[in-house]
């Protein structure tokens, strides 16, 4: 037992002296993912096992597409979406394991602990289930990417939208923690700038299962539209219980981070409708129905943004190491920065000097179940949102690496 | 009697020897892992004092170490006081906060006890939640180790790491003082007969109390240097499945023991850490299963087990 | 019936009056929202009432067993086809036989040790049946239809009422008053109730003391399941269900005493109230109404409102 740790205490100052040489070099000659995710929480369904399939399905794929002369290796673990978990995870990972990027990271939390801890140790993270702006704001640094979507892009595509479409009296249901708040501020903002008026909102406790009585403060509100600023178990017990009180459909709801895992466990006749936005949908052409059907084979689900996009993230990280030659993260980051992104989830993706990497995002609404033709069908894309609209600008940046 | 006195003979040199154990340790053994044992037996060990010594079952000690630890993160990151600073404010608040629940909670006894200071901890969990400065559902990120005294860069993982080793044997010193001591005679006797020591002539509320904030004092001061190991405080160290946890390393280790606690975290945080990544969920129901077996098989605990066998062999 | 109509959102307002500068439509739905929590509050803390009022100790295990409650109804819905109602009372049999060999198995070897014991085991007993149910259906909370009979609402005038809602605090309040009157009433509660106060006295008069116990355990803990049932159509099913539930009603516990079978009721129904009341005046403090109410009982009155000192 000691000796095992003796020797694995070995093999990591190994991979350390390694690394430090920092040539075009690849330490240990193996590449080492690792996916910290949420496999047993609120958020296993949208990211959990299905982002680790996804990342086995990126590295299978690179293997058998470039034959690179290095080993790709994956290791995961379940960070149950608490911060402590994920940072003690990253550390024994960083320091002990040889691991070179930590990938996935639902849960702000989860994803503002190891961004940190990557910067520290020099190591690379790429983010596709966390949601808040500041990781690429406030909080932003140079060995992050934020991968799939944020707060804002979400409430830039469903606030705005639903403003248009003359919903412009807003009432906020958010989750009293900083994701919440994040999402009704970014919310707010659009709502506002839209023409909208926000009348109120009210804050729940997270988690919490019984909305009835903050529901009814947004029924008194007289607001035409109830913007959901929460995710998960939340939402999806809001929606049920607005149809009960007879809420819905006088006045609508607005889920302002949904994802095809809630929208498929609460069914079309509770969601039918609704508005969301979204960065991936299976079913938007032949690219994505292919590999979602690969996906669905071997999960039994459709993917989710956030698994197709962490299939993505891994894909462009590895096509950047073999590119040149390199694990090192100051190189494969600038690697990565400058090859646009072109699969089946982003067309001419780009990642920008605060992390962000931008794409265009999808406004859809949720088909009527009679609109349903076969198992998944469950939306109208209604608008394509250009990556540059998308997403904050840089002008807007609260990043320090960014110099305006 | 014999054996009591066998035992105490024999204490020195174990304490001696795991002393030298601790010192030598962070070579051999990742020391991250080693920080976090120290942290959750010293936690264990300071809820051990209430429980296995004066009887009382609280089921809200999450509170006290994560408190500590918020505190504690507060004073290093936002006011930019040293390390030791840091851990001896989230120490005192700590135990501020434990004369609050033990004014409250001594008002009643056994179950009723357990049940309101599990009440309070939870009153104390929506607190951390809803306070802005404590970072709500994110936790308190991004707090630095800073210079110990200004002068050792605590960034290191071995100076860390002794650090660490240095606040838990001073914790539990006082442990062991305060269970040797006449205070710790009194507060026994209240945990064989209550009604016995109150006629004994004395003020039993007051002992509790004064057990009740030592303890909850030790479990911030645990919770602040677990801070500084982490860099980070959540609310996993205020939610009352923490209180549970603790209450399972000390009954895992032995109720009472003065090692027990001690062992019994390093047991469950070993656990931990190696069935996280085979078992994922059921780790959850694992404890649940050692719970369940402690309490009905091997109420004595590790500890206590092993002492009961010794003692067994030196009578024949 | 306002007509503003649908399109501009306008929620059902008939009153217009205002007290404390709150509309008295949404005082009124809120306090009604109140009592239906408060409906679960009673009938769990009921169950834990009777529970400690014989065996002494408190069931740790009462919240999972709610949160089983719920799983039985939704996998006899899904999996063998069995509706809401036969639920209603087939799973407070499966949990509350699950509990009876729970008190024969494991419990019984406590009772002559400590109390404390008991929670012990039963928080280890609720650990296993999170996890379990945690691993097989995962968190995200399974949906469960309104039974045919009672979907749809009524206008009340100041709030559109789930008939649903209703018939929760109907059904709750049924379970509870009958649980009391069995127990105040009838010839088996004066055993209970005998047992209760002294149970060697009980046991030489020739009445199964142990059968007694391992009936009154199962019975608390059909209670929760029933509750579970209750509330499966308007919560997700969902493994952590029971567990932020079950230490308010602890706190509720507390503020009531457990003295009495009535008082627990009443606590329960009355502490909905107030954290309904606490919804409207100021909703962050809501989470945490019911654990200053019972800091302050505990200063006036230590024993609990009920509780006999």
């Amino acid at each position: 037992m000691q000796n095992k740790k003796l020797t694995t205490l070995a093999c990591a100052a190994a991979f350390a002296a390694l690394s430090g040489a920092a040539n075009a070099q690849i330490s240990g000659d193996t590449v080492k993912v690792g996916v910290l995710t949420d496999l047993s929480g609120t958020y296993s369904d949208l990211a959990g096992a299905g982002a680790v399939l996804a990342t086995q399905m990126a590295i299978d794929d690179f293997m058998a597409e470039a034959k690179p002369a290095f080993k790709v290796e994956m290791v995961s673990a379940d960070h149950q979406n608490k911060a402590d978990i994920a940072s003690n995870k990253a550390r024994e990972w960083f320091e002990r394991e040889g691991v070179d990027v930590a990938t996935e990271l639902v849960t702000t939390s989860t994803a503002l602990a190891v961004m940190k801890i990557a910067k520290e140790m020099n190591r690379v993270a790429l983010m596709s289930g966390p949601a808040s702006t500041p990781i690429t704001n406030e909080q932003c640094n140079d060995v992050t990417v934020h991968y799939t979507y944020d707060t804002y892009a979400l409430a830039n595509g469903t606030a705005r939208a639903v403003t248009k479409q003359g919903g412009d009296t807003w009432y906020f249901l958010t989750a009293d923690y900083a994701f919440g708040q994040a999402l009704e501020r970014d919310s707010s903002a659009v709502v506002t700038a839209n023409g909208g008026k926000v009348l109120g909102s009210v804050r729940h406790p997270f988690p919490a299962s019984d909305f009835s009585s903050f529901l009814l403060q947004a029924q008194a509100s007289g607001a035409k539209i109830i913007g959901l600023a929460n995710a998960g178990a939340d939402t999806t017990n809001a929606i049920k219980q607005a149809a009960e009180f007879g809420i819905t459909p006088k006045q609508a709801l607005a889920g302002l981070l949904m994802f095809i895992s809630d929208v498929h466990s609460l069914g079309l006749k509770n969601t039918q409708g609704m508005y969301l936005t979204t960065g991936f949908y299976w079913d938007l052409n032949d690219d994505t129905r292919a590999w979602s059907k690969r996906f669905f084979e071997k999960q039994n689900r459709m993917p989710t943004m956030v698994q197709a996009g962490q299939y993505s993230s891994v894909l462009h990280y590895l096509r950047a190491v073999q590119a040149i030659g390199s694990d090192d993260s100051a190189k494969v980051m600038t690697q990565m920065k400058k090859t646009p992104i072109n699969d089946f989830f982003a067309k001419d993706g780009q990642i920008r000097e605060d992390g962000r990497m931008v794409h265009d995002m999808y406004l859809v609404q949720v088909k009527k179940p009679e609109e349903s033709k076969y198992p998944w069908d469950y939306y109208h894309v209604r608008q394509v949102i250009p990556a540059a609209e998308a997403f904050q600008p840089l002008s807007e940046s609260r990043c320090p690496l960014i110099k305006n | 009697m014999n054996n009591n006195s066998m035992f105490a003979r024999a204490t020195p040199y174990l304490f001696g020897a795991l002393f030298v154990i601790g010192l030598i340790a962070p070579f051999a053994v990742y020391p991250t892992f080693l920080m976090k044992i120290l942290c959750f037996g010293l936690f264990a060990c300071a809820f051990n004092l209430l429980l296995g010594f004066a009887g009382l079952l609280s089921f809200g000690h999450a509170a006290f170490l994560g408190t500590a630890g918020y505190v504690c993160g507060m004073l290093v990151r936002d006011v930019g006081v040293t390390p030791e600073i840091g851990i001896i404010g989230g120490t005192v608040v700590a135990g501020l906060l434990g004369w609050v629940f033990g004014v409250l909670a001594i008002r009643r006894t056994g179950i009723y006890f357990a049940m309101i200071t599990l009440a309070l901890s939870q009153m104390v969990y929506f607190l951390v939640l809803q306070v802005k400065a404590t970072g709500g559902e994110d936790g308190l990120q991004g707090v630095p180790r800073g210079n110990l005294f200004g002068i050792i860069d605590l960034s290191n993982n071995i100076s860390m790491y002794y650090l660490v080793f240095a606040v838990f044997c001073i914790g539990f010193f006082i442990i062991y003082r305060t269970i040797n001591s006449p205070f710790g005679e009194i507060l026994k006797a209240i945990r064989e007969n209550e009604p016995r020591a109150i006629s004994l002539g004395y003020d039993v509320a007051k002992f509790k109390l004064l057990a009740f904030i030592i303890s909850a004092s030790l479990a911030g001061m645990a919770g602040a240097t677990k801070t500084l190991v982490f860099q980070l405080a959540s609310l996993t160290d205020v939610h009352w499945h923490m209180s549970g946890e603790v209450v399972l390393m000390t009954l895992l280790g032995g109720l009472g023991t003065v090692l027990g606690p001690l062992i019994g975290a390093a047991t469950v945080v070993s656990l931990q850490t190696q069935l996280a990544d085979s078992v994922g969920s059921w780790v959850t129901v694992i404890m649940g299963v050692i719970f369940v077996l402690c309490v009905l098989l091997f109420r004595r605990g590790i500890v206590g087990e092993l002492q009961a066998l010794i003692q067994r062999a030196g009578i024949r | 019936m306002s007509h503003r109509g649908a399109a501009s959102g306008a929620p059902v307002r008939e009153f217009h009056m205002e007290i404390f500068g709150v509309p008295s439509a949404l005082l009124g739905s809120q306090l009604l929202v109140g009592l239906i929590n408060g409906s679960f509050y009673a009938i769990l803390s009921l169950g834990l009432a009777i529970i400690f009022g014989l065996l002494n100790i408190i069931n740790f295990a009462h919240g999972a067993q709610y949160m089983m409650g719920a799983f039985v109804a939704w996998i006899a819905l899904t999996k063998f086809g069995i509706n809401y109602w036969v639920s209603l009372l087939l799973a407070p049999i499966v949990v509350g036989a699950l509990g009876v060999v729970i008190e024969r198995t494991m419990l019984r070897r406590l009772y002559k040790l400590d109390h404390l014991y008991g929670l012990l085991l039963t928080f280890g007993l609720a650990l296993i049946f999170e996890g379990i149910f945690r691993d097989q259906y995962g968190i995200s909370g399974q949906s469960y239809e309104v039974p045919e009979l009672l979907q749809g609402g009524v206008n009340l005038g100041f709030m559109f009422l789930p008939i649903y809602r209703a018939w929760i605090v109907v059904a709750a309040l049924t379970v509870c008053f009958g649980t009391w009157f069995m127990i105040e009433k009838t010839k088996l509660g004066s055993y209970l109730r005998a047992g209760t106060e002294n149970p060697q006295m009980v046991q030489a008069l020739g009445i199964n003391v142990p059968l007694l116990i391992t009936f009154t355990y199962g019975y608390g803990v059909a209670l929760a399941a029933f509750a579970g049932v209750l509330a499966a159509p308007v919560y997700q099913v969902n493994p952590l269900m029971g567990s932020n539930l079950i230490i308010v009603v602890f706190a509720v516990v507390v503020i009531g005493g457990m003295g009495s079978i009535m008082g627990s009721i009443v606590t329960g129904l009355g502490l909905g109230l107030i954290e309904g009341l606490t919804r409207v005046f100021y909703p962050e403090g809501s989470a945490v109404v019911v654990f200053i109410i019972m800091v302050i009982v505990l200063l006036v009155r230590p024993a609990g409102l009920f509780g006999k000192t």
